[in-house]
This record gives C-alpha cells, sequence and structure tokens, in this order.
C-alpha cells in the first residue's frame, strides 16, 4: 500500500479544488509513481459554471421533487459533503444503520464519512479488513437480519473481487427464497469514473457490468443535491443498490444543498433542458462534457434544440422518458465514460430502436471510451471528451 | 536466547520477542480432536457423560434416523427422475449435535450438506419434500435447485449454490445480531474444500476484527466431490488456521454427536458472552457420492466407503450411546423406522402431486415491487402461452391469481 500525492485531483476543472493540494489520497497501488502525477488536462470543462449546478438557495428548491424540503434550510455543499450529509442524515433515523468500509474511521479517502465515527460510534463506522468480498458479503448479512448496511468499496475499480458476492447472493436474496428473505437493507457506495490520471485502477465506470444483473439496482448522481437525494433514497430502498459516485465531482460540483431530510426516486431519469431536435442521454459526470459540447455544437448549427437527459439509475433505467423524448425529437445520442462494447449506451441504442423505429431519422450515435484499459498519459484522447460528443451531435443532425 | 526476550515494538506483532534464532518454521503441532465416547458409544471420560435427558437425546437420535430415511427415499427417486438432483447426509448425521446445542433464534447459515440441522429446528417432512419437488408449497417457489432449503420461521438462512459466500454474510448477521443486543449467535456451516475460497479468509478476518458472535463450524468430510483433503491443502486441517485468525478453536470427532454437542455448546457460550467468534472443525467421512450427478467409486474405493460405514457410523455409535443408557432397543428401533418409512413415502406422494408454483411467480421477488420492464416481459410471455397453449403446457402449474 502506498500513498500517492494526487495534488490535481480535478484541479483543472474548478478554483474550489485548489485547497485539496494538501490532501493525500490513499491508492492501492504498489507503483505509485514518486514524481507528480499528470496534470488532469480540460477533458471536462469548469462544473462551476454548469447551468446544472443550483448555486442559490431559490434555484436549489426550484426542483419540484424537492417539494418536501421546500420551506426548509439550504447550505452549500461539494458532493463529498452532501454524500456525508445523506449518511448523517440515515445514521440518526435508523438505529440499525452502519458505515463500514476500508478506511471510513478516519473519514475516509475521500472524505465522505468525515466526523461520522465520532457523532455516531466506532460501532457503527467503521474499519473492515482489506477485503472488498469480505465487505459486500458482511453487508448481506447484515442487511439479511434487516439492519441497514452502508458499504463503501474504496475505488469502483476494487470492486470485483465482490462481483460474486454482489451478482450471486445480494442480486439473487429475495429470488431464491421465494421472499422469506432478503437484502433491501444493503447499500454499497464508490467513487467511479475518470478523475484526470487514476489509470487503469483509480478510473473505471462498471454500471454495465451490474446492469446485467436482475435483483441490483444500480444509481449514478451528477452532483451534490442529487447525490444526497439518491444515496438516502439508495440507503431506504428495500433492494440492493450499488451507488457510484462520480469521484471527480466530489470537490469540483458545488450546489446549496437542502439540509433536510429528502430523497429523490430511483428509476427515473430527469430532463435537463428540453428540446426538439435531438435527445442526448448521460449520467454522472459526462453531463458536464455533454453539456459542453452541445453549446459548441450549437454555435456550429445556431437553433439546434436539445433535449438533455440525465439518466441517473442504471438498473432499473427509465425506458419511458427516454423513449418518449426520442418519440419526440427523431434523434438520440448517449455518451458514457466506459468503454464503447457492451457498455450501457448499447442497451439504451437497442432498446429505442426497438421501440422508436419508425421515429428515428439517424442511427443512435454512442460516445464512448474507445474500447482499451483506462490509460494513464493517454486520457484526455481516451474519454468521450466535448470535441467527439460535438462530433457525434453533428452527425446524428446532418445524417 | 531466552536472555533476550525483548519486545518488539513493531505495530504489526506487538506480542513477538526477538530472538537470535534462525528458524523458519514449517509445522505446529497438530491440533488434538475432542472425542466424548468411542465408536462403541462408550464415553471414554466420565466426566465427559452428557447431562441430558431421554427426551433430548432419543430426539437427537431419531433426526439422524429421519435424516437417513429421507436420503434414502429422495436419492431413490432421483435416480428414478423423479426429482432433478440430490444431495445425501450419509455419515455426517452428526451434526444434528451442533444444531441441538443452539437457542432456537440462533441463525443458521449452511452450505448444503446440513439438512439434519434443519430438521432438528422442526422443517417438516413435507417442507423437504415440497422444495426437492419445486411445488407450489415450496417456500422458495420452486425456484431453486433441490437440497436450496431456507425457513425464515425457523432463522435457517435459504442455501445457495455459491460455495463459502455465506461465511461472511455469517459474519455480517452476528455483528447485527449483536448490535441488537439480542442473546444470540449464528451459526455457519461449510465444508474444507469450501474453506479454500477467498470468502471463507474474509469471514473469518472480519469476523475476529469486529468480534463477531459467530460459529464457523467445518465438515471436513476428506473430499470436495473428487478431491481428497490432501489435494486441499497442506496445513493441520481448517483448524489451524483458526488460530492464526487469532480465534477460539477447536477440532472435534464428528461422527461423535456428544463431542459436536458439547464444542458447540462451548463455542455458543463465547460467542454470545465474549462476542468473539469461534472455529469448530468436525472431522468427519462423506460415506455417500457428492450428489447424485456424481460417482465416487470414480475415485475412491468401494471398500474405503464400506470400512469407514462398517466401522465408525455416528448413528451406530448414538444407537449403542443410547442402548447402554437404557433409553433405546431392537423393538423401539424396528417401531420407529417402519412408522418413519412410512410417514417419509406419505410426505413423498403428497409432494409428488402438488403442481408447481403458478407460472407468474416467475417474475416475482426479483425486486421488491415489479419493475415496468418485467410486469412488460411477463405480459409477452402471458401473450405467448396464450397463442401457443400446446406449446406452453401450464397445466402442471398452478392457476394464476
Amino acid at each position: 500500500m502506498a500513498f500517492l500525492k494526487t495534488p490535481h485531483l480535478a484541479s483543472a476543472f474548478c478554483a474550489a479544488t485548489r485547497n485539496i493540494t494538501h490532501q493525500q489520497i490513499l491508492v492501492k497501488s504498489h507503483h505509485a509513481a514518486a514524481s507528480s502525477p499528470p496534470p488532469a488536462e480540460g477533458f471536462m470543462p469548469g462544473v462551476a459554471n454548469s447551468k446544472f449546478i443550483k448555486s442559490t438557495h431559490h434555484e436549489a428548491l426550484r426542483n419540484p421533487e424537492l417539494a418536501s424540503v421546500a420551506n426548509g434550510e439550504t447550505k452549500k455543499m461539494n458532493t463529498f459533503q452532501a454524500v456525508n450529509d445523506a449518511m448523517s442524515i440515515a445514521l440518526a433515523t435508523d438505529d440499525t444503520a452502519c458505515v463500514f468500509g476500508e478506511d471510513v474511521a478516519f473519514g475516509g479517502v475521500f472524505r465522505c464519512t468525515m466526523g461520522l465515527a465520532e457523532m455516531f460510534g466506532r460501532d457503527r463506522v467503521f474499519n473492515t479488513p482489506l477485503t472488498e468480498q469480505g465487505i459486500a458479503g458482511f453487508g448481506i448479512g447484515m442487511a439479511a437480519m434487516g439492519s441497514t448496511a452502508i458499504a463503501e468499496i474504496q475505488f469502483a475499480d476494487y470492486i470485483f473481487p465482490a462481483f460474486d458476492q454482489l451478482v450471486n447472493e445480494a442480486a439473487k436474496y429475495r429470488y431464491r427464497s421465494g421472499g422469506e428473505f432478503n437484502v433491501g437493507g444493503l447499500c454499497i457506495r464508490t467513487p467511479s469514473g475518470a478523475v484526470g490520471h487514476g489509470g487503469h485502477y483509480h478510473s473505471q465506470s462498471p454500471e454495465a457490468y451490474f446492469a446485467h444483473t436482475p435483483g441490483l439496482k444500480v444509481v449514478i448522481p451528477r452532483g451534490p443535491i442529487q447525490a444526497k437525494g439518491l444515496l438516502l433514497a439508495s440507503i431506504r430502498d428495500r433492494n440492493p443498490v450499488i451507488f457510484m459516485e462520480p469521484k471527480i465531482l466530489y470537490r469540483a460540483a458545488v450546489e446549496m444543498v437542502p439540509v433536510g431530510d429528502y430523497e429523490l426516486p430511483l428509476g427515473k431519469a430527469e430532463i435537463l433542458t428540453q428540446g426538439n431536435d435531438l435527445t442526448v442521454v448521460g449520467w454522472g459526470a459526462q453531463l458536464y462534457v455533454l453539456e459542453n459540447a452541445i453549446q459548441l455544437a450549437q454555435k456550429k448549427m445556431p437553433g439546434l434544440s436539445v433535449e438533455l437527459i440525465d439518466l441517473r439509475s442504471i438498473l432499473p433505467w427509465d425506458v419511458e422518458t427516454v423513449c418518449k423524448s426520442v418519440n419526440k425529437t427523431g434523434r438520440l445520442l448517449i455518451a458514457h465514460e466506459a468503454p464503447k462494447t457492451q457498455g450501457f449506451a448499447a442497451e439504451i441504442a437497442s432498446t429505442v430502436m426497438e421501440r422508436c423505429f419508425l421515429r428515428l431519422e439517424a442511427p443512435p450515435q454512442r460516445l464512448c471510451s474507445f474500447d482499451t484499459p483506462f490509460p494513464l498519459v493517454f486520457e484526455k484522447f481516451h474519454v468521450p471528451d466535448m470535441i467527439r460528443c460535438a462530433e457525434g451531435i453533428e452527425r446524428a443532425m446532418k445524417f | 536466547m531466552k536472555k533476550d526476550r525483548v519486545k518488539v515494538q513493531f505495530p504489526g506483532a506487538i506480542d513477538s520477542h526477538f530472538s537470535q534464532v534462525l528458524e523458519i518454521r514449517e509445522k505446529m503441532d497438530p491440533i488434538d480432536t475432542f472425542r466424548v465416547m468411542d465408536t462403541d458409544g462408550k464415553v471414554l471420560d466420565p466426566s465427559l457423560e452428557p447431562d441430558v435427558t431421554e427426551e433430548f437425546a432419543v430426539k437427537i437420535y431419531k433426526d439422524m434416523l429421519t435424516m437417513n430415511a429421507l436420503d434414502l427415499i429422495l436419492y431413490e427417486a432421483q435416480r428414478q427422475g423423479r426429482i432433478s438432483f440430490y444431495m445425501t447426509n450419509a455419515g455426517e448425521e452428526a451434526a444434528v449435535g451442533s444444531a441441538a446445542a443452539l437457542d432456537p433464534e440462533d441463525e443458521i447459515f449452511g452450505q448444503y450438506r446440513e439438512a439434519v440441522t434443519l430438521l432438528y429446528r422442526g422443517f417438516t417432512l413435507d417442507q423437504f419434500m415440497n422444495q426437492c419437488y419445486s411445488n407450489v408449497l415450496d417456500l422458495g417457489k420452486g425456484r431453486q435447485m433441490p437440497m436450496h432449503f431456507g425457513s425464515k420461521a425457523l432463522h435457517f438462512q435459504t442455501i445457495s449454490s455459491p460455495l463459502a459466500t455465506q461465511l461472511p454474510q455469517a459474519s455480517g448477521a452476528a455483528y447485527a445480531i449483536k448490535r441488537s443486543g439480542r442473546k444470540n449467535c449464528v451459526m455457519c456451516y461449510f465444508g474444507e474444500g469450501a474453506a479454500s475460497e477467498g470468502d471463507f479468509h474474509a469471514a473469518l478476518n472480519i469476523a475476529a476484527t469486529t468480534s463477531c458472535p459467530v460459529i464457523f463450524f467445518c465438515r471436513n468430510n476428506g473430499f470436495a466431490i473428487s478431491t481428497p483433503a490432501k489435494e486441499q491443502y497442506k496445513g493441520d486441517g481448517i483448524a489451524s488456521r483458526g488460530v492464526g485468525y487469532g480465534m477460539h478453536t477447536i477440532r472435534v470427532d464428528g461422527n461423535d454427536v456428544w463431542a459436536v454437542y458439547k464444542a458447540s455448546q462451548e463455542a455458543r457460550k463465547i460467542a454470545v458472552e465474549q462476542h468473539k467468534p469461534v472455529l469448530i472443525e468436525a472431522m468427519t467421512y462423506r460415506v455417500g457420492h457428492h450428489s447424485t450427478s456424481d460417482d465416487s467409486s470414480a475415485y475412491r474405493s468401494k471398500k474405503e466407503v464400506e470400512d469407514w460405514k462398517r466401522n465408525d457410523n455416528p448413528i451406530v455409535r448414538m444407537r449403542k450411546w443410547l442402548e447402554n443408557k437404557g433409553w433405546w432397543d431392537e423393538t423401539k428401533e424396528t417401531a420407529f423406522k417402519s412408522q418413519q418409512r412410512s410417514a417419509v413415502l406419505k410426505s413423498f406422494a403428497a409432494a409428488e402431486k402438488r403442481k408447481k408454483p403458478a407460472v407468474s411467480e416467475m417474475f416475482n421477488d426479483v425486486y421488491d415491487k415489479m419493475t415496468p420492464t418485467l410486469i412488460e416481459q411477463k405480459k409477452e410471455l402471458e401473450g405467448l402461452i396464450k397463442k401457443y397453449p400446446e406449446h406452453y403446457d401450464t397445466s402442471d402449474y398452478a392457476k394464476e391469481h
């Protein structure tokens, strides 16, 4: 185990990230470079200026999904603080809830569990030995007893040792027992996605592996407000949920987040911008890339009207919202950071082709990472960045 | 060298002393096997004589016999193609002693060859048969292979096929029970082959570090399908590993019900009172084939198996102990066996006649509520069944409600 200084975590994206240069992020590689990692160059332009970021109290509460906290206070939080806030509420409102994983007791390598052990006690927020299959199995056991288990896998890249526990066990627990038992109280949180210099094992987006597993839910938020509401819903949902947190947004995305207890719906997409010419679907950090790609395309094609959808839930996914949109626009583009072949975009594209065949005016476009392992120094060439997505929009419109 | 017994300062091994002896260890002393009675059912140390009632001892024995009767009938049923699969418990019936040491509300996580513990808890003959026949009364709704029993009422978590996955789950369940304040523990069964899985390591280590009231009960029966124990590990069985995890550990004669019972009782005390995990390794011999899909004569001699059956049989040992006490005799044996055989056959016939669960049960319980996609897929199948009734005959399945 080695400590790798990561002065550049998200630094290219947001001034707010400058304060992390003193932070040390624990990584599992024994080959951590002694020299500085390559800087995270601008494959993802500033989140801070995004129209989807709610930086005022009023903007934040305009969302009808937040009706339950509409009269409440909001507080400025970044994504890791919002995740922390959600867990704090989950622990406060459910005596059976526990948070555990590698290094969560001191606050977590991404600070998501800061202060929780002090507030709720070491029997409720505790370190486990370094074993992902153990963490997942332990969480399943707790949930099987009716307790709430909020488990952390340090990086989504390291969830694979727990694949058997999640796919063969958690996902099938209710079904195989005829409903005698279930592990609905289980939620697995894990940081995922590109971070500028994460290389093979600190960058992956493994959602498609789990999307092939009936019985699991898979959820990915796009920022602090969404992270808090979706995480609380995931923790309380009566099914096992894998909650993937785009780690690049931990510090980069800052919003006014309602301080109250609220949930956002699972299995439901959110339309971020209404449009008539093209439907664009994304999730997590990719939405900010798409936002910029759309702006770039609109410069080239004035008047282009795009409907941008945040899928939010990968499994089960909101077929209705996406197909309704494509039936209106006749064109579809999907973008994700995971590799293209068998990525989740393939599922969306084929479903849309089944259901919207007569309405489609162009082949659905899939903008994904290339089919290689996630490469260190080639990151900006690997991921579906603004240029590639804008190019895809043009292809869809000019077909 | 003793004079230099200075403790190390390294945080990773605070109890170690420095030494100037360059010794690379190969072995520790093998762990002894705890035994109460010999193969003739004679208690070897009078202080170990079980302090139990006749009723209790006879129930244990009857459960062993019943397991045996179930095995014989269901094994034959599979040979005749009436059920798809079966696994016998032959030679390992003494595991009932571990269930007898538990509180009925202690949670059990099993592998698949512990049906006798479920029997002890009160799973009925009908319930066994219904599961094996995947009929409408199967608690599992006909979704899993035979032998994958489970019962919420009896605190017996549903069996799944992937080996050793239940071990870290048992640790987590024990942690939840500890936090709830209940004076209960978890009992987790597995074979010596399963102990080679990564989940074994994960489970014991996590149970030790987080102080879980769980008993890990290893049935070391010498074989994992065809693989003999000597190709499974090089160390002193499974028990020696418990010590490595900083865990209370004992090895017992797994053909001796009372040894299993007493060890489990002590283990339960440690788990519930001290919140510590315990490892029990019960040495036994898998007398039957691995499953109905296996012919064990392909990898071990029939004579070896016959010798075990004749020389060291847990049921015979218990019977001799009961007879020595004057609590059992040939008349009782004959009467019980014949009564039990007809009960098993009656239950068997009834289970065979029952319909399979309604076809729509295929779509339930994937999630707590059916997703829109599943609702559509269910409709798709319903349409097909309606259109092609001759191809999709549902007469063997319960009516949709």
